[in-house]
């Protein structure tokens, strides 16, 4: 587990999401939720298939619209579809299941795009930014090939460095591991616990137990559309409070 | 075939005729066709609704009577340009409407994961439409893209309904001095076939050429 100074928390929350409602039709995804996550803060959002982690954290970039409530990145709240909220965008990083590169480009060109379209880098500082964050998350001598000759996991790491590159405040995952074959897992989450090190606020939604253990400050445990438990990743996971929690968590660990 | 050989030069400049009409629509087309797939894949529903308006119309009605309509209207509200203009303008706006469906399917089979990813990054709709969805679509759609250039070539032959002398206008005015239909318009077909194998060719080599890595 990583420290966070105890003062974070009561300067402005990096992210704030107050009183979120979602329905899809007559579907009830999200009921009033409630999420805060501190500058630097790593937040793990779990909970049974369905509970909404996904929508949650597509609401937090907007991808998904909210019926009510706000969403305030960095204390500015999101706007609606348009410029601005391109613009914001920029600030959250996010890394998707099934990794979506942009398959008619190379790696290199995947990480240069947002920064030359969007931030108007030069390319070359654009090429020698991304180059540094293939060879951080170890795929460097894939630079030039294209999405479609790398592993999964080569893959998924690509995704992290083109969402780096924007250089956000925030990242969030969205079960970046789950479409992964379990040997490359630990790579993608050696390359999410650095990240984690280095001070990166990161709202990652996973059934990992042991990335939360590693590099987690809070569990945060959702079901049917409401967060129903929140704890360290060491009390949630070995003493938790509530019966849905236990009783996931009972099933999770079977397996 | 002497019949062909002795009116040539007919021929050739019908043929060059048949190819700069080809050409010119189908560049127009190309560019008309893949702003209306826009606007109909846009967030905007008005910007929608223009798309479906505009390939509903073009589809549902003959390239003859466009022609006929354009050449005859636009000098009516002062608009006067050189037949051979408004041949490459009406069947550019016609053609438009195929191609806007044929890239519209193309963006239909792009992973809405895609766009997804491109929005997250702080791409506009436009960005992301530009420089995302519309370079994986198109290289999708090479093929029907280059049926649709054929069946141009040949709707190019009704420019001669309204007094454009293409290949096949040329070929009608050499029958009319020599009465020989049958060789007359077997040149003029063997012209259109050429066009349009070297078309196709063209197309796989493309096809192969922009083909993304899978
Ligand atoms: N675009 C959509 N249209 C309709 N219903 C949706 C849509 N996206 C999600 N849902 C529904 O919303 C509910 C919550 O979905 P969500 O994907 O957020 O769950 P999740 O917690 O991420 O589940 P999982 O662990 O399976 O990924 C589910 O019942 C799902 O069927
Ligand atoms: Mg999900």
């Amino acid at each position: 587990m990583k420290s966070t100074s105890p003062s974070s928390a009561v300067l402005t929350p990096m992210v704030e999401a107050r009183a979120i409602n979602k329905s899809f039709g007559a579907v009830r995804v999200l009921t009033d939720v409630d999420l805060t996550v501190a500058a630097g803060e790593v937040v793990v959002l779990i909970g049974p298939s369905g509970a909404g982690k996904s929508t949650l954290c597509r609401c937090l970039n907007r991808l998904e619209n909210v019926d009510s409530g706000v969403v305030l990145l960095d204390g500015e709240e999101l706007p609606a579809e348009g410029r601005a909220l391109a613009r914001l965008r920029t600030e959250v990083g996010m890394v998707f299941q099934q990794f979506n590169l942009f398959a008619h480009k190379t790696v290199l060109q995947n990480v240069t795009l947002g920064p030359i379209r969007v931030k108007g880098l030069s390319a070359g500082d654009a090429d020698r930014q991304a180059r540094a964050l293939l060879d951080r998350v170890g795929i460097a001598d894939k630079a030039d090939h294209y999405p479609a000759q790398l592993s999964g996991g080569q893959q998924q790491r690509a995704a992290i460095a083109r969402a780096l590159a924007m250089q956000p405040k925030v990242m969030l995952f969205d079960e970046p591991t789950s479409a992964l074959d379990p040997e490359m897992v630990n790579e993608v989450l050696d390359v999410m616990v650095d990240l984690a090190r280095e001070g990166m606020t990161m709202v990652v939604v996973t059934h990992e137990m042991g990335f939360a253990r590693r590099a987690a400050d809070r569990v945060v445990f959702m079901a049917d559309g409401q967060i129903v438990e929140v704890g360290t990743p060491e009390t949630f996971f070995t003493a938790p409070t509530t019966d849905r929690a236990r009783d996931f968590l009972s099933k999770v660990l079977s397996h | 075939m002497d019949v062909v050989l002795r009116h040539l030069s007919a021929f050739t400049d019908g043929i060059t005729t048949t190819l700069e009409l080809t050409a010119l629509s189908f560049a127009g087309a190309l560019l008309i066709g893949v702003v209306v797939a826009a606007l109909r894949v846009s967030p905007v529903a008005a910007l929608r609704g223009v798309g479906t308006v505009y390939v509903e119309t073009f589809q549902n009605t003959p390239l003859l009577v466009l022609l006929v309509l354009f050449v005859f209207g636009l000098p009516e509200v002062g608009v006067i340009f050189p037949l051979f203009t408004t041949a490459v303008i009406v069947i550019a706006l016609y053609e438009a409407a195929y191609i806007a469906e044929a890239v519209r399917s193309g963006i239909n089979t792009v992973s809405i994961g895609q766009a997804e990813a491109a929005r997250a990054l702080g791409l506009t709709f436009g960005q992301s439409l530009r420089l995302v969805i519309l370079p994986q679509a198109l290289r999708g759609v090479v093929q029907p893209i280059g049926n649709i250039f054929i069946a141009l070539t040949m709707n190019t032959s009704l420019a001669a309904a309204v007094g454009v002398v293409e290949l096949t206008s040329a070929a009608n005015r050499v029958n009319l001095l020599e009465a020989q239909p049958i060789p007359v318009f077997v040149g003029a077909g063997l012209g259109y076939m050429v066009i349009c194998a070297v078309a196709g060719l063209l197309t796989g080599v493309i096809e192969r050429k922009v083909a993304i890595v899978r």
